[in-house]
């Protein structure tokens, strides 16, 4: 594929006796929003986690096969040196409790020793505050604590403090669902806006959200990767009969 | 005819009373053994406290007057250097634990941990001596230390544990998510978010150990001197109270008296420190 930014070769992934993803060859492109759709259970998570490596947390997870960035093999890298190219932003807004709303969006500076001169830090906080439409809300706050915030600017400056890392690849586990509608809207315009300098990957039980901010879907069920395809014809000419049920709302 | 469902309201109601009462009046009486504790250790000692106390050292048998300075010194040296000892590799102890839940050897450190919490203070002084004491030829401040160290262990590594626990699992890994190194999520996330628990238990384990006397007897021993060197022996101030507490002059009874009270005053100041503590470090996630 033209522009590949993430390709994965049989990824497997099991949890002890139990295999969550079967055997998954795919590539994510460049610079575009690609949605992982789905029901629960069907390993969208657990890919994602261990695109960033996140998964070698819990002791039990394995993974098989083998996930390419940029022709690098993932595994092969320091997990420090990838995570930092690429960003993660979680189900639920967690920025860190003891830090001013400004420090969080540095945070990732400041938690690998990156020394930042005044100016430069400035420049990056209200840059990522800029980027997530949360400058105007809390520029005359940013010494309060990042938890003061609501729980959709809690999850903006969580986004922010993945850009102001400027990762190739931001990996979204579900970034609305602890949300309400108004700030689900706010995060989607900002996915929207995002993805001509960043490659989104999202994890979304939410189809309608699927249908509006990606451009590729790719919908697994129980840890088969049934359809990947451009997200207008996913939702408009599925292939695959479980994708129309799914998409339908026949099931899941 | 009564309904069913409320029938014998009324004996359910009296039962009701009596137990509420109760366990009020056993609160209560809990509460005035403290008080009375407090007030006969207010009117004995509050007479002794005096400016000499606190700069005198001890003076001869039948000579009036004096005080212990030399063991509110000695007793801030062997605790506040017990503390350097203990709290680090407490807090080491109880990030492991947190983090290795379910592993074999942390449920083994775990046991350890509650066995070293039920060993006796005197056993525990029996072995500094022998261990340390014995082998560097006397008694010292430092191996009095050790043998406090050891007992305030099990309080820094169980309420680390548990304040670690507590915080979201989701932090950590959004921590390392954004690149950073085991380190410097557990010193610039971890740390700071349980610092008030941390801090607590550590607090919590200075005042257990500032009281001890069984596992001094063998080790920082004693010495009616002024010094500030951990290598040598020195009093402490629950030292000083079992001498001179056990003596038959009234004058030394007086001056135990009044290094009980400073001993009270010094956990009460600590507690207020952890109430204190416990609402400024308080975090909300």
């Amino acid at each position: 594929m033209e522009g590949t930014i993430l390709r994965t070769e049989n990824l497997q992934i099991s949890f002890g006796d139990n295999k969550v993803v079967k055997g998954i060859n795919m590539e994510i492109a460049e610079k575009k929003v690609t949605a992982f759709m789905g029901p629960s259970g069907c390993g969208k998570t657990t890919i994602l986690r261990a695109i960033n490596r996140l998964h070698e947390l819990t002791p039990e997870a394995k993974v098989e096969g083998k996930i390419f960035m940029h022709n690098e093999d993932v595994y092969e890298m320091e997990a420090m040196t990838l995570r930092r190219r690429v960003g993660m932003v979680f189900q639920r807004p967690n920025p860190f409790p003891t830090m001013s709303i400004a420090e969080n969006v540095i945070s990732g500076f400041i938690l690998n020793g990156i020394k930042l001169k005044t100016q430069e830090k400035n420049e990056i906080i209200e840059d990522a505050l800029k980027k997530v439409a949360l400058w105007d809300e809390v520029k005359d706050y940013l010494k309060k604590k990042g938890t003061s915030l609501s729980g959709g600017q809690q999850q903006r400056l969580c986004l922010a403090r993945a850009v102001a890392m400027k990762p190739e690849v931001i990996l979204l586990d579900e970034p609305t669902s602890a949300l309400d509608p108004l700030s689900t809207a706010k995060i989607e315009d900002l996915l929207y806006e995002l993805k001509g300098n960043y490659t989104l990957v999202i994890v979304t039980h939410n189809m309608q959200q699927a249908a509006r901010i990606s451009d590729m879907t790719a919908f697994f069920y129980l840890g088969d990767l049934l359809e990947y395809d451009d997200t207008k014809k996913v939702f408009t000419n599925p292939k695959n009969e479980k994708t129309q049920n799914y998409i339908t709302g026949r099931f899941g | 005819m009564t309904p069913f469902d409320i029938r014998g309201t009324k004996r359910r109601q009296i039962k009701d009373r009596i137990f509420s009462g109760f366990v009020w009046a056993l609160t209560f009486s809990c509460l005035i053994v403290v008080f009375i504790i407090l007030f006969y250790l207010f009117e004995k000692g509050i007479g002794s406290i005096n400016w000499a106390l606190f700069t005198k050292g001890p003076k001869p048998v039948g000579e009036f007057g004096g005080g212990i300075a030399n063991a509110i010194v000695g007793s801030l040296i062997v605790v506040v250097v017990a503390a350097i000892i203990a709290i680090p590799l407490g807090i080491s102890v109880g990030i492991y634990q947190a983090d290795n839940r379910g592993k074999r050897i942390a449920e083994r450190i775990a046991v350890a941990v509650d066995v070293l919490q039920g060993i006796p203070s005197i056993v525990i002084g029996i072995v500094i001596y022998v261990w340390i004491v014995k082998p560097f030829g006397g008694f010292s401040a430092i191996s009095g230390s050790i043998a406090l160290a050891i007992m305030m262990l099990p309080p820094v590594i169980k309420s680390t544990e548990e304040t670690l626990l507590l915080i979201p699992h989701t932090l950590k890994e959004a921590a390392l998510g954004l690149g950073a190194s085991y380190y410097h999520t557990v010193r610039k996330i971890l740390i700071p978010t349980g610092m008030g628990g941390i801090l607590g238990g550590c607090i919590i384990g200075v005042a257990r150990i500032a009281g001890e006397v069984a596992p001094l007897l063998f080790t920082a021993f004693g010495n009616p001197a002024m010094v500030f060197s951990i290598f040598k022996p020195v009093d402490t101030i629950p030292k000083v109270i079992f001498a001179y507490a056990s003596s038959p002059y009234e004058d030394w009874q007086r001056i135990a008296w009044g290094g009980s009270l400073i001993l009270v005053v010094f956990i009460i100041i600590l507690n207020t420190i952890i109430k204190l503590f416990e609402n400024k470090w308080k975090v909300q996630f």
